[in-house]
């Protein structure tokens, strides 16, 4: 190429390079901040996988009011429950119609087929699909569905019953949450099943949801198109993933316009100060940070020494570095979102209590362990942050980073003196932020991380479990707080705020109670 | 040159097997166990923990499943990612192009600069240009590359998006996302090319850029360096002098005579630098977002994927092998003093 | 002719004369860079040993009012803190002071440990070549991973932390000493003075550490040099990686993990510790390159 033509060529690229990042209308990019384990949802658990391979591509049998905790129909019209509250009987609803790709036609509308397919898959171990997951359906564990579940059967093509062993009120919840009640194209599975290529089931997906799958680039972009046969208001956008793990690059592909939403996270969110054409969306999701000290192990054990650690922690500067000041300090374990929350339950600061009672306890200067996960630096500063405030009272302690999944694998057996976590609700409902992680239950699965066994708040959970009445669950709930609060069975740090960059070309984005995203109704300008 | 070979293969046996073994044994030198981390933050039920205990095979003795890896590797049958449950193998490969064609591009800027660099500080040698060369070269292989990345990455694309926008070059990944490229080859570039899409091979190149550069910059630096003193030591040679005085033109000289002498330890040390390659491909795939096979096994070790951290190493070690033993054998092809040695 | 300093042609050189520390000191003040590099180096020692009487603050003392302040020349910048603080208040000066002595350590400890056992078992495998022939396989396996993926993979299995990733380093630098020292050693063994040493009665032992070894030392040193910069640039790789030194220890390398989500509000958390890792290891392989000049005048025509 001449000099001249190159010049000219290198000019008619930049030019046309102003133009890059800009989505032609009718697309929405999202940079994910993960890439999804697989497409077979039950399977997984993670909130990335769930954003990536659940909202999208499966409806539920019933769903949340988007944006809230409202339980609304979903694939079943209506739902009665038995005056024992052990049998529910789900009425489905007619005209749904399955993805059609070209790998899978759909031959018929959604049936109870399918609901039975895609519940019997997971609980029946003898089920021929069964076998799909390699490390089993933890979430369906997690839950205690298998004690739970007694039977699903077909009453008939658009009603199916489901019978508990005991009566459970937040099951309702239960069945809004996609690695539970995801329902599947039985069809699909048969033929799969046919061809001998079940696992299929994990990289093409076949749903009834808003998007229908297109490709995935391992570990680079989720192709999706707007499902225009969904049952619901279908969506007015193709949806595009591109996965970004690293928070600063995120940062910067929202800026560029690459992507027209982002999760950034509160301590990035001064990075768009004066950035006319990024809004920041900010929602409460329904988690709380917190730490699960180990009651089993000496100093731990004893309550004052517990409180000690509890009242020496600078909230506020917490809140500030880690968070950006994007977070509320938090009082009670259940954070304000969901019902019951009792916001009389707060930790003040008070450093000289806090050594007394370090020295009431008898605390001998040893060093304690303190376990958090590496995934993000934000993290890594708050457990500096907090060594800090525990050197001020003459507490020593050692921070050992880990991997995600190995930090649940040791805390569950318990190997650290404290530990750095946080729980995100899975459907809204109290319970399933105490039993999964508080009741004596959990400390023998490995589910209670800070091994805190209390007979008393682990009968109370078995009552409000037992009732229907909302108002009675309420104030047993309220009784659990504050007997938490006062053992400090765990130490509450935060609850934060999910700070979105949305480009203010994109309307109806709604950011999920769950941590979540939901496109649905995502019109882009 | 038969024999030679031979022996030269019959020396790759056992330092493959000593990699199997290196491979295999890692599985069972992390403390804890395998399985229970797949259990995540909720309790894994004890009848499942022993089923996947046993399909896993690591109920068997030792040397029984040290033999069923060796009979499955050699079959390519790597497992599966206790993530995504895919196969090893086809992640391998779905991922490997990517890491290749950022190689190959931050070997050909380097080898084209350095050699350029190299024998330009050669022929002027004192001068402030061979200083410069030298020092420059000396200050590449004594960086982090991971900073040397930020830092192109701070100037390049943030802060280039202030001064001069359409110059900016992109921050991470291979492609601009709305193109939607087949994957071909798997090679951006050419399924770019080949798509036919407008300004679709400009956007794949212009995601190269930066990766290609801070990868290629050791290489480069190694490159220059070995170049000037292959070339020093050449132009020193008799021969070299002889031409000289027999008249011929300077540059026919440097480029006819010497060049081609001085390249071959040059090719000796791109064949080693393989391993350089996928070492800093870690690295610069993490910063850049690069979705190749460093990246992988970086995720990989973290989360504990011990069947990707297992076929990973073995197929990385045994590319490093595979091009040592080629490299070593066009050695030996051009210099007839290797084959009959010993 | 080969510039690729087989260890073969290095070996092969032959002893220097034993040259008077004089007149080794020329030679290696002909090369002013390496000179500079020297006076560098000597400087960073300094820092390091002398890091508490230089450094304004404690490296993790965390200053709550005053995160992220840019340095002092910078707009918002004070003269509390000369470079500016990172994203937890704590002095960024400071930090790179008792960072170098970090740095430092995992250098000398790195290097002892690979240099020592390197040179045991390349002696042995000269002198045993039957034992030679496995050790010589074993460390073309360990050459056979890229080094940084066989360190991560060590600290995979060991666990993140300072010590395991000196360890790590010192692990994946061992084999290119053995091949050295058993390359130097075996064309040794084939000289006269070696022979007639064996004949006059001298034992193994001290034919290996008192005669044979000494005239090796040359390109051990030049490695052990070029060893101590990879040393620092592999703990800064992995401590990026989140896989070395853990808070709040001020490594260079974990600074700069961190340090990414500030390329764009805080550029000086980015740019210097890195600056600080740059100029150590420039220091040391310039000096590096001035050792390997003055010790072998042979080398000294390559380059």
């Amino acid at each position: 190429m001449s000099a001249l033509a190159l010049r000219r060529w290198l000019v008619a690229s930049t030019i046309s390079c102003t133009l890059c990042g800009v989505q032609a209308a009718g697309v929405v990019t999202f940079c994910s901040d993960g890439a999804p384990e697989g497409f077979d949802v039950v399977q997984y658990e993670t909130v990335i996988t769930n954003d990536a391979s659940g909202i999208p591509l499966y409806d539920t049998l019933l769903q949340m009011k988007p944006g809230t905790t409202t339980v609304e129909p979903g694939l079943a019209e209506r739902w009665d429950i038995s005056a024992d509250g052990t049998v529910y009987t789900l009425h489905l609803r007619k005209g749904v119609k399955f993805h059609t790709t070209p790998w899978f036609k759909p031959t018929r509308d959604f049936n109870a087929d399918d609901v039975l397919w895609s519940l019997n898959r997971i609980n029946d171990k003898s089920h021929p699909a069964h076998g799909v997951a390699k490390n089993g359906y933890p979430y369906w564990a997690g839950m205690s569905m298998p004690e739970l579940i007694k039977s699903v059967s077909k009453v008939d093509d658009q009603t199916v019953r489901i019978t508990l062993t005991k009566p459970e009120s937040p099951f309702v919840a239960d069945l809004t949450m996609t690695s539970i009640a995801s329902i599947y194209s039985a069809e699909y599975a048969d033929q799969l099943l046919k061809a001998g290529k079940l696992e299929q089931i994990n990289t093409q997906p076949i749903g009834t949801g808003p998007f229908v799958f297109k490709s995935y680039q391992k570990d680079a972009v989720i192709r999706y198109a707007a499902n225009t046969a969904y049952w619901n208001t279908p969506p007015k956008v193709d949806l595009i993933f591109a996965i970004t793990p690293d928070p600063s690059v995120r940062i910067q592909r929202l800026k560029a316009g690459e992507c027209l939403v982002s999760l950034v996270g509160g301590d990035n969110a001064r990075a768009f100060d004066g950035d006319a054409r990024i809004n920041l969306l900010r929602s409460k999701p329904l988690t709380t940070s917190y730490l699960a000290p180990n009651s089993k192990h000496r100093f731990l054990s004893d309550k004052r020494f517990r409180e000690a650690l509890s009242i020496a922690i600078d909230r506020k500067t917490f809140v500030q570095s880690v968070y950006g000041g994007e977070a509320v300090p938090a009082g009670s374990f259940l954070p304000p979102g969901i019902w019951s929350h009792d916001a009389t339950l707060k930790t003040t600061q008070d450093i000289e209590r806090a050594k007394q009672l370090v020295k009431a306890s008898g605390y001998d200067g040893s060093e304690l362990t303190f376990f958090a996960t590496a995934r993000t630096s934000d993290i890594k500063r708050g457990t500096e942050l907090l060594q800090g405030d525990w050197a001020r009272i003459g507490v020593k302690v050692r921070v050992q980073l880990m991997e995600l999944g190995e930090l649940y694998k040791r805390t569950g057996k318990g190997e650290h003196d404290l530990a750095l976590l946080s729980w995100f609700s899975d459907n809204g409902d109290p319970d399933n932020f105490f039993t999964p992680n508080l009741s004596c239950a959990a400390a023998e699965g490995g589910g209670n991380k800070s091994q805190w066994c209390n007979k008393a708040f682990d009968d109370l959970l078995a009552a409000a479990r037992a009732t229907p009445d909302l108002k009675k669950r309420s104030e047993i709930y309220v009784k659990a707080q504050q007997l938490l609060f006062a053992e400090t069975g765990l130490i509450t740090l935060a609850n934060k705020l999910d700070v979105r960059g949305v480009n203010k070309r994109v309307r109806g984005y709604v950011a999920t109670p769950f941590g979540g995203s939901d496109f649905r109704a995502v019109q882009v300008d | 040159m038969f024999g030679f070979i031979l022996k030269r293969l019959a020396l790759v046996v056992p330092t493959f097997i000593g990699i199997t073994l290196l491979a295999f044994s890692l599985i069972h030198l992390i403390p804890g166990d395998p399985v229970q981390v797949m259990a995540g933050e909720r309790r894994l039920d004890p009848a499942f923990h022993a089923e996947v205990l046993h399909r896993l095979g690591l109920d068997r003795p030792l040397w029984e499943q040290y033999g069923s890896y060796l009979w499955k590797s050699m079959h390519l049958d790597l497992g599966e990612s206790f993530v995504t449950h895919e196969a090893v193998w086809s992640e391998f490969l779905k991922l490997f192009p990517a890491t290749v064609e950022l190689s190959i591009c931050a070997l050909f800027i380097a080898t084209v600069v350095g050699l350029l660099a190299g024998v330009l500080a050669a022929i002027k040698r004192g001068s402030v240009l061979d200083h410069g060369v030298m020092g420059l070269s000396l200050t590449g292989f004594s960086m982090p590359i991971f900073w040397w990345g930020l830092l192109l990455i701070m100037f390049c694309s943030v802060n280039m998006r202030e001064w001069a926008p359409a110059w900016a070059l992109p921050v991470s990944g291979r492609m601009a996302l709305e193109f939607d490229i087949a994957p071909r080859t798997g090679f951006m570039l050419i399924d770019a090319w080949l798509s036919g899409e407008e300004g679709a091979f400009r956007s794949a190149l212009s995601h190269l850029v930066l990766p290609a550069i801070v990868l290629g910059t050791v290489p480069l630096a190694v490159i220059a360096r070995m170049t000037r003193s292959s070339m020093l030591e050449v132009l020193r040679e008799d021969y070299v002098r002889t031409a000289k005085a027999k008249g011929l033109s300077p540059t026919r000289v440097v480029f006819v005579h010497a060049l081609r002498n001085a390249l071959v330890p040059v090719i000796t040390v791109i064949g080693l630098l393989v391993g350089t390659l996928l070492g800093g491909a870690v690295l610069t795939e993490t910063i850049f977002s690069w979705p190749g096979i460093g990246k992988w096994l970086i995720d990989a070790i973290s989360r504990r994927d011990y069947p990707v951290v297992q076929g990973g190493i073995l197929i990385t070690a045994t590319l490093v092998i595979v091009v040592n033993l080629l490299v070593d054998l066009m050695y030996a092809v051009v210099n007839p003093r290797i084959r009959h040695a010993k | 002719m080969s510039a690729v300093l087989s260890t073969e042609e290095v070996a092969t050189a032959g002893a220097p004369p034993a040259s008077s520390l004089g007149d080794f000191w020329r030679s290696f003040a002909t090369n002013k860079g390496a000179v500079a590099g020297l006076f560098v180096f000597i400087f960073v020692i300094l820092c390091a040993l002398f890091a508490n009487l230089l450094a304004p603050h404690d490296a993790i003392e965390q200053y709550r009012d005053a995160l992220l302040t840019p340095p002092m020349w910078a707009e918002g910048g004070s003269s509390k803190f000369i470079l500016g603080t990172d994203d937890i208040g704590r002095d960024v000066l400071s930090r790179l002071l008792f960072g170098a002595r970090l740095s430092l350590l995992i250098g000398f400890v790195a290097v002892l440990l690979s240099m020592l056992p390197g040179m045991a078992l390349g002696l042995t495998a000269a002198f045993f070549p039957r034992v030679g022939v496995a050790i010589l396989r074993l460390m073309d396996v360990m050459l056979a991973l890229p080094s940084l993926l066989l360190a991560i993979a060590v600290v995979a299995v060991l666990g993140p932390g300072l010590l395991n990733t000196m360890l790590a380093i010192a692990i994946v630098a061992v084999p290119s000493y053995v091949r050295l020292v058993r390359a130097s050693a075996m064309s040794e063994l084939t000289k006269d003075y070696v022979i007639a040493s064996r004949l006059a009665g001298a034992g193994t032992l001290r034919l290996m550490f008192n005669t044979v070894l000494p005239n090796c030392m040359a390109p051990v040193i030049v490695t052990a040099t070029l060893g101590f910069s990879d040393a620092i640039l592999t703990a800064a790789a992995l401590g990026f990686l989140g896989l070395g030194a853990q808070p709040p220890t001020p490594e260079w390398g974990t600074m700069l993990a961190s340090a990414r989500d500030y390329i764009e509000r805080a550029n000086w958390v980015v740019t210097l510790p890195g600056l600080a890792i740059l100029i150590t290891v420039l220091s040391i392989n310039l000096m590096g390159d001035g050792l390997r000049d003055a010790l072998d005048p042979r080398m000294k025509k390559l380059s």
